[in-house]
């Protein structure tokens, strides 16, 4: 059966994406930046608008970094801005665990979704980072292991607090004097980590619950994602890697009474489209190389080889010293955190193997654009790495910011429409609606148990 | 016009500050949660030509009772978080100020930065914070990571035994808006410069730690939000008793005080005089300005508001009162009471309508007119934030070097 491909737009927060030296970029915080992707995004007809979360500014050997993009709005305030620029797109955002509380985020969410009609979609991820900690009264108090078990209960709370208001439980009915009915809100929640009651605020949106999406690599991830999400986001963007992902976490999802279709795996993604393969792969090179300048490269390096390498030359080779194993050198930032001294193994071995500079290297390990070519060859491309079940659709972060979607929308989005792959309009007005999502029903109040945390 | 422009303000809440206005004959009870109706209230309050609106908000349901929940099921119970309504407003509108209220004893100072950072700029200059502390201690139930004192009935007679009791989370109050100042200038104006001759896009000696550490939290800053539009979005708190006027003094750019008469606005305007000379603030440098609040009813034929206010009281079962003066009355004569007290040194007045949508409607369409009439009200909304509108100067960032 042909699937129907998935669209997600994603404005770009930190990292070296975006090429803010091209002329053509614009502010990073503006909201005509926002506003323009957006709804380019939604005349593409579009699942959804991503933010990811950045709660620290990155640091580079104890001073902020200095050479990405950085600068970013509080995601629920931006999209919820957005969804009076835009009527039928989802947005979505990352919402941190662990230095919010259930009845806060669960009370923005539900107010996004009001707000949206039924848009919302929420990526829920926990820190164990003590240095994201410094902003927030519960510093880094959470320990690694603690994560998922954090996660697992912090969602389970969100849905009882959602839960907490039935449908028609507002009865505004001014003939009988009736606003709501008794017992609208009330809660109870007794866990390991959370112990709260009271009287939840909001009442039922129009989604129930908004959309939950993860990300992450690592079997516990894993594990949540196959029990609790509805879209995972992952890095996998070459197909034999992707379809070894989608294969693993789909088979996860019978341990919990779930089935394939309950769950969209959607891989982040780049796009570079011109009129010919040929100019497309040119332009492609063009942008990856303005995305790992010479300071970049050495920066990269930096971070995996834990010290100072400033003194060496982007155009020359690796450096012959070996990697400080503790010491950690970009803060914030959520790539090179494990596993350093093995990368820095492979990077020598890959560079002596094809007698790759600094810079070489660091562009060749960036991985390049995802897909490259003309209209034609991009909109094959995907429809053929989502029919092969690498994926069920794409997270889209563009490179230049505000436009840079526009092409993929005007030239391959009509390409995807005339496979019949992607929808020509909107079926519907939810997130959930456009996920090929069943509604979510509501479970009975809670009377003081906290649902097993997993 | 007179010296210096009257302000007005209006605060939206619910279906309006009557607790049986949601039975009122025009009210939209079923659409409270929906963003239409809130859209069009702040568009009708931007036809007024308003300075700002309020949008009211708590971590717990609303309660007849200030101190503690009730189980009326007969009063609108319900709300949505004010910074994403304020923000989604944001883009419909085009000149008002967009002032939520925010509850900063169990929210994040840091996520209170920068929310309301991310709304001026969505709204390109219009943001504004009404810190709030949780007087509820049912509300730290829902919370579950501290406990604040439970207001009891004698306390909640009196203004300044409610602030007595309250006074730690002041406190704590004035380190969340020093926080949240401090984040909003931790980016200088021109930290991003695209330099591509160094590949840096930030200058790092424009971005600055804030260091703050207190008792009651730390948070070592840079924003990851860059410097709002307006540098310093404005902060405005409602206050009834000295140390709710002392917390307006550190830290407000507008405080919201009840007086009951032109008298009574006196006195308070004098002891709100006497908190910001207490904390040494230079209003020169740093003016407060002070808005009056009142609830009101209106109607063009005379005894009509106050009748329908009877009506509404008859529905609720009570005489509705407030911390607020209740005017009930035409809009001549409410124009009439705000020259009389503006005398007494206000700079404005937050208008809270009784009854939604007639009360506003009645400010906008009828109120407004009979100011202008008497020159006493703008014509048109100017150029500018909404720090100008209130000619609040442009605020210095702390960390900026200055030559």
């Amino acid at each position: 059966m042909t699937k129907q491909i998935h669209l997600a737009a994603q404005l770009p927060g930190i990292h070296n994406v975006t090429v803010w030296s091209d002329p053509r970029s614009r502010s990073q915080i503006a909201i005509g930046s926002f506003v323009h992707l957006a709804r380019t995004a939604e005349r593409g007809k579009f699942d959804f608008f991503f933010l990811a979360e950045g709660l620290r500014l990155r640091e580079h050997k104890g001073s902020l970094y200095e050479l990405d993009v950085a600068g970013r709005p509080d995601n629920l305030t931006m999209l919820s801005a957005l969804s009076a620029a835009t009527t039928r797109l989802g947005v979505a955002a990352t919402v941190n665990a662990t230095f919010n509380e259930p009845y806060e985020v669960a009370r923005r969410l539900a107010t996004l979704d009001h707000l949206s009609g039924g848009r919302t979609g929420w990526n829920v991820v926990t820190s164990f980072d003590a240095f994201t900690g410094e902003n927030f009264r519960r510093g880094g108090f959470l320990a690694e292991a603690d994560r998922y078990t954090r996660a697992a209960e912090f969602l389970a709370t969100a849905r009882e607090l959602w839960d907490s208001w039935a449908e028609g439980d507002v009865l505004a009915d001014a003939a009988t004097g009736r606003f709501v009915r008794p017992g609208a809100g009330e809660f109870a929640h007794h866990g390991e980590h959370f112990d709260i009651s009271g009287r939840f605020t909001t009442p039922r949106a129009p989604q129930g619950h908004p959309v939950i999406i993860q990300a992450g690599e690592s079997d516990p991830g894993r594990e949540f994602a196959a029990s609790d999400a509805e879209v995972v986001f992952s890095k996998y963007n070459r197909l034999d890697e992707a379809r070894a992902f989608y294969r693993d976490v789909k088979g996860r999802l019978a341990r919990y009474g779930r089935s394939p279709a309950d769950l969209r795996i959607m891989p982040t993604a780049t796009v570079v489209v011109a009129d010919t393969d040929e100019e497309a792969t040119a332009y492609a090179d063009e942008i990856t190389r303005a995305q790992v300048s010479p300071q970049t490269a050495i920066a990269h390096l930096e971070a995996v080889w834990g010290r100072d390498l400033s003194a060496y030359d982007p155009d020359g080779p690796l450096p012959d010293i070996d990697p400080e194993p503790e010491s950690l050198v970009l803060k914030g930032h959520s790539v090179f955190r494990t596993g350093r001294a093995e990368t820095a193994r492979r990077w020598r071995a890959l560079a002596e193997e094809r007698g790759l500079s600094i810079r070489e290297l660091m562009i060749e390990v960036h991985g390049g654009q995802t897909f490259v070519g003309s209209p034609h060859t991009v909109a094959d491309a995907i429809d053929h790495f989502v029919q092969s079940d690498g994926a069920d659709g794409f997270v889209f972060a563009t490179h230049l910011t505000p436009g840079g979607l526009d092409d993929f929308v005007d030239r391959v989005v009509p390409l995807l429409q005339e496979k019949g792959v992607h929808r020509p309009d909107y079926t519907g007005t939810t997130l959930r609606h456009h996920l090929g999502l069943a509604p979510r029903p509501r479970a009975e109040r809670t009377s003081g148990n906290a649902r097993e945390a997993s | 016009m007179t010296d210096s422009p009257l302000h007005l303000a209006v605060a939206l809440d619910g279906a309006g500050w009557h607790p049986a206005a949601w039975r009122s004959e025009d009210a939209r009870p079923g659409a409270l949660f929906t963003p239409a109706y809130w859209a069009d209230l702040v568009a009708e309050a931007e036809r007024g030509l308003l300075d700002l609106v309020t949008f009211e908000d708590a971590l717990g349901p609303q309660s007849a009772a200030p101190h503690r929940p009730d189980d009326r099921t007969d009063q609108v119970r319900g709300s949505l978080d004010a910074v994403l309504l304020a923000s989604h407003l944001a883009l419909r509108t085009t000149h008002i100020g967009l002032v939520p209220t925010v509850n900063v004893t169990h929210t994040e100072p840091f996520h209170v930065a920068v929310g309301i950072a991310t709304l001026d700029h969505v709204s390109e200059g219009r943001a504004g914070l009404r810190p709030q502390i949780a007087a509820r201690a049912a509300d730290a139930a829902h919370f579950g990571r501290r406990t604040t004192p439970q207001l009891t009935d004698d306390d909640i007679r009196d203004p300044e035994l409610i602030a007595a009791r309250l006074r730690p989370l002041f406190a704590e109050a004035t380190d969340v808006v020093e926080v949240a100042r401090r984040l909003w200038d931790s980016w200088e104006d021109d930290a991003e410069i695209r330099d591509t001759a160094t590949g840096r896009f930030l200058d790092r000696d424009k971005l600055h730690h804030i260091d703050f550490e207190g008792p009651y939290f730390s948070v070592r800053g840079p924003s990851i939000t860059p410097r709002p539009p307006q540098g310093q979005p404005v902060v405005a708190s409602l206050a009834h008793a000295s140390t709710p006027y002392e917390f307006a003094a550190r830290g407000c750019d507008v405080v919201f005080v009840t007086p009951r008469d032109r008298t009574g606005a006196k006195a308070i305007l004098a002891q709100v005089d006497e908190a910001v000379d207490q904390v040494g603030r230079d209003v020169r440098d740093r003016p407060l300005r002070r808005f009056a609040d009142l609830v009101v009813f209106l109607d063009d034929e005379p005894g009509a508001a106050a009748r329908r206010k009877e009506r509404l009281d008859a529905l609720d079962g009570a005489e509705y009162t407030s911390d607020a003066a209740v005017f009930t009355g035409t809009p001549g004569e409410l124009a009439d009471l705000l020259l009389d007290w503006r005398t007494a040194g206000l700079d404005g007045f937050r208008l809270r309508p009784g009854a939604l949508p007639h009360d506003l409607t009645a400010l906008t369409r009828r109120l407004v007119p009979e100011l202008q009439r008497r020159d006493a009200f703008r014509r048109t909304y100017g150029a500018g934030t909404l720090r100008a509108r209130l000619g609040l100067p442009a605020p210095r960032n702390r960390y900026a070097q200055h030559g």
